[in-house]
This record gives C-alpha cells, sequence and structure tokens, in this order.
C-alpha cells in the first residue's frame, strides 16, 4: 500500500514536471516550489543529524569538549548577516572558511590540476609492439594540448608559426573535445529521459516489465 | 576591525594550512585537525543564513500578497516539515531510508522524482540546442557535429551494427583528442585556480568581504 501510494505520487509529480513542456502551469510550479522546500528542509535536517549534532552539540553536552565554543561561537557569528548594524561580524566566519578552503586547496589544485594533467601528458610517443591507433593517439593527445593551451594563452598575438599555427590546431582540438563532451552529455540526459519514462510506464502502469 | 581582522584571519589560516601540506609536524598537523574539524561546523550555520533568507523571501511574498504568493507555502511547509519530520523519525536519516516514514515518503517518492524528471527534461532542452549547435556551417562546427555523433552513436547497440569501428573511433576521441583538450582546460582553470587562491589569501582579492556594514 505505502510503495503503491508513493509510485502513484511520484508519476503524478513526474507528469507535472513534463507539464512544463507544453507550457509554464500552476501544477509545475506547484512542484516546483515543493522540490526548493524540500530539498532546503532536508539539508537542514541532515545537516543538524551529521554535522551540529555529533560535531558540536554532543561534545559540548558532555562537557570536556569547550574549545567547539569558538567554532560554535564563529557559525553563529553568520547570522548577524540579518543585523545591519553589526553585518560586517560575518566576515569573521567567511574569513575562517575561507582561509582553510584556499590554504587547503593550493597544495591539491597544484597537484591535481597541474602537476597530475602534466605528468599525464608525459606519454611516450613511440615503442616497440605499441599499435598504430595509440602512437598516433598518444601524438595527438601531447601535440593537441600544447596547441589548446597555445589558444588559451592570450598574452600573444595568434600570428606567425609557433602561435598563429599552435591556436589554429588548438581550437580544432577543443571542438573535437567539446563534441565529444557534448555527446557525451546527451548521453546521459537521454538515459534519465528513459529512466523516467521506464518508472512511468513499468512501476506505474504496468504496461513494460 | 571590520576588515583587516577578517583579511588577517584568511591570511594566517591560509598560510598555516599550505605550510601543513609541505611541513606534516605533529603541531601542523594538530592545526590542520582543529581547522578541518571547525569548517564543517561553521558551515553549517551558513545554512541557516540561506534558510533565514529563503524563509524571509517567501514570508514577504504571502504577507504583500504578491504575484504567485500561494506557492511560497509550498516552499515553507516543507521546508520546517522536513527536519520535524527527520526530528520524529531519526532513523530515515542514519542509513535507514528503507523504513517508512513520512519523512522517507516525501524524499523517495516526491523530491527524488521531481529531481530526476528535472534532469530528464534537459534531454529535450539539449536536443533543441543540439539542432542549432551542430548546424554544419563552418568546417570547425562540422568537426563537433561529427565528433559528437561518432561518440553518441559509439555507446549504443546500433553504432556496433553500423560498424565495428565505431565504438572504437568513439572510444579514441574521448581517449585522445578530448582529453588532450580537457586537459589543456584543466591546466589553464589549474593556474586560475592558484592565482585566485594566493590572492585572497595574501589579501590583494578582496571581494569575497562584501559591503556588509562598509
Amino acid at each position: 500500500m505505502y510503495e503503491t501510494i508513493g509510485i502513484w505520487v511520484g508519476a503524478l509529480f513526474t507528469l507535472a514536471i513534463y507539464s512544463f513542456l507544453y507550457k509554464e502551469n500552476p501544477i509545475y510550479r506547484l512542484a516546483e516550489h515543493l522540490v526548493v522546500g524540500i530539498s532546503a528542509g532536508y539539508g537542514m535536517a541532515i545537516t543538524y543529524q551529521i554535522t551540529v549534532k555529533p560535531r558540536l552539540i554532543d561534545p559540548l553536552l558532555s562537557g570536556d569538549h569547550w574549545i567547539l565554543l569558538i567554532p560554535g561561537i564563529l557559525g553563529l557569528l553568520y547570522i548577524t548577516r540579518f543585523i545591519p548594524r553589526i553585518s560586517w561580524l560575518s566576515r569573521y566566519p567567511i574569513g575562517f572558511y575561507m582561509g582553510t578552503a584556499m590554504g587547503v586547496g593550493f597544495p591539491l589544485t597544484m597537484k591535481a590540476n597541474v602537476l597530475r594533467q602534466v605528468e599525464g601528458a608525459m606519454v611516450p610517443l613511440y615503442q616497440s609492439g605499441m599499435p598504430w591507433y595509440e602512437v598516433l593517439g598518444n601524438s595527438v593527445m601531447i601535440l593537441g594540448t600544447l596547441a589548446a593551451l597555445i589558444y588559451f594563452f592570450f598574452s600573444k598575438p595568434h600570428k606567425g608559426l609557433f602561435f598563429g599555427t599552435g591556436s589554429k590546431i588548438g581550437i580544432w582540438v577543443i571542438m573535437l573535445g567539446f563534441g565529444a563532451t557534448f555527446g557525451f552529455t546527451v548521453m546521459g540526459r537521454i538515459s534519465l529521459l528513459i529512466g523516467r519514462i521506464q518508472y512511468l510506464l513499468g512501476d506505474w502502469l504496468h504496461v513494460i516489465d | 576591525m571590520k576588515r583587516t581582522v577578517p583579511l588577517m584571519i584568511v591570511m594566517v589560516g591560509g598560510i598555516l594550512m599550505i605550510l601543513q601540506y609541505f611541513i606534516p609536524h605533529q603541531i601542523s598537523q594538530t592545526i590542520f585537525a582543529y581547522y578541518t574539524d571547525w569548517t564543517p561546523i561553521i558551515l553549517a550555520f551558513a545554512l541557516v543564513l540561506g534558510v533565514g533568507s529563503l524563509t524571509r523571501i517567501h514570508s514577504h511574498k504571502i504577507r504583500r500578497k504578491s504575484k504567485n504568493w500561494q506557492y511560497s507555502w509550498a516552499v515553507l511547509i516543507p521546508l520546517y516539515l522536513m527536519p520535524v519530520l527527520a526530528h520524529i523519525w531519526p532513523g530515515s536519516l542514519s542509513g535507514g531510508m528503507d523504513s517508512p516514514s513520512i519523512f522517507h515518503f516525501i524524499f523517495m517518492h516526491v523530491q527524488v522524482p521531481i529531481q530526476a524528471t528535472m534532469f530528464s527534461l534537459l534531454a529535450f532542452y539539449i536536443a533543441s540546442a543540439a539542432f542549432r549547435a551542430f548546424r554544419a556551417k563552418s568546417a570547425l562546427a562540422t568537426v563537433l557535429l561529427l565528433s559528437a555523433i561518432i561518440v553518441m552513436l559509439g555507446q549504443v547497440p546500433i553504432g556496433e551494427l553500423l560498424g565495428k569501428w565505431f565504438p572504437q573511433t568513439g572510444l579514441w576521441i574521448l581517449r585522445y583528442p578530448n582529453l588532450a583538450a580537457k586537459r589543456a582546460i584543466m591546466l589553464g582553470v589549474g593556474f586560475g585556480m592558484l592565482a585566485t587562491n594566493l590572492k585572497i589569501i595574501f589579501g590583494v582579492e578582496r571581494n569575497w568581504l562584501g559591503g556588509a556594514g562598509k
């Protein structure tokens, strides 16, 4: 019974969202507003249950983690945003977060976005026994990365053999990449659409298995 | 007090967090543990700010009877109902999503279908965007079109029926030229992020301070 009602409710909300394809209507608007409220409410419940209670309230109530008053008070300073006279105090918790995020993020970004990428681009162009498509692929990958980097380098005019030709090859590589990414995204969205149609025709109407 | 102290907090925190990575001494590790333990607690209060703003906007709409004010109830009721329900059925949150409760019901049968359908709705818009983007007006647009078609058909059974080379070519495009473009973009983004990180830590970039209290 519980599941059946659930599937009916889910199916009706699915149709409510698809009704937007015809035009915006009150049913769609209701579903849209509901999802905003539920998401935020769910986020609040989860945050309280997995962060605030076990990391702040329980240790404070146990009586031997008074140092946690510091993040507690810093967190409360966020709320001063609602009081214009002292709203500048909200910069303190933001500053604490920014400092931590920027400091922790710096070496991680250096590692993931720079060093690992450079390391990944350093592959042999040819080794004995390597199939031709891999030789071609590695060459395209190395030269393509360099060419695309040249395309994104705007400090020099894209003229001449190095910058001119490099940026032209770069845009071709970028277009190939964007096409592949677009194709992949379309596939992902179509899979979601198929999932919803399966839900409607299978779970709800039992037309398909 | 209004600007200097927050900038100092950022600078001290940022430098300490960078140093602890390169000098993993016991003291630096303890400081790191404090910072990373405290940050989620502080961030949790930012949610109060968000919920407060949402409440303010929608209660304002209801009070003023603005256009479509009735829908604001559809935001406010579940916004406060969900935490109450989670408090009544705490099991629904701590991994017990299969145990029936109203909280579980709202999440599984209202939130999940609506969100999944909203994302699937993009399939229709992406199709119309594809129609506009993929008109082979130039050589570059043709490359974009061909690359997308080969990757898409390479992923489905019909691609393999057309020829074994279809999925292989699709995979080759994904693995080499696509990776080259992504890698260049990631490197660019990486350098940008590093520069921004340093600018924020050393107080060159101050936009995050906002205009609160000047």
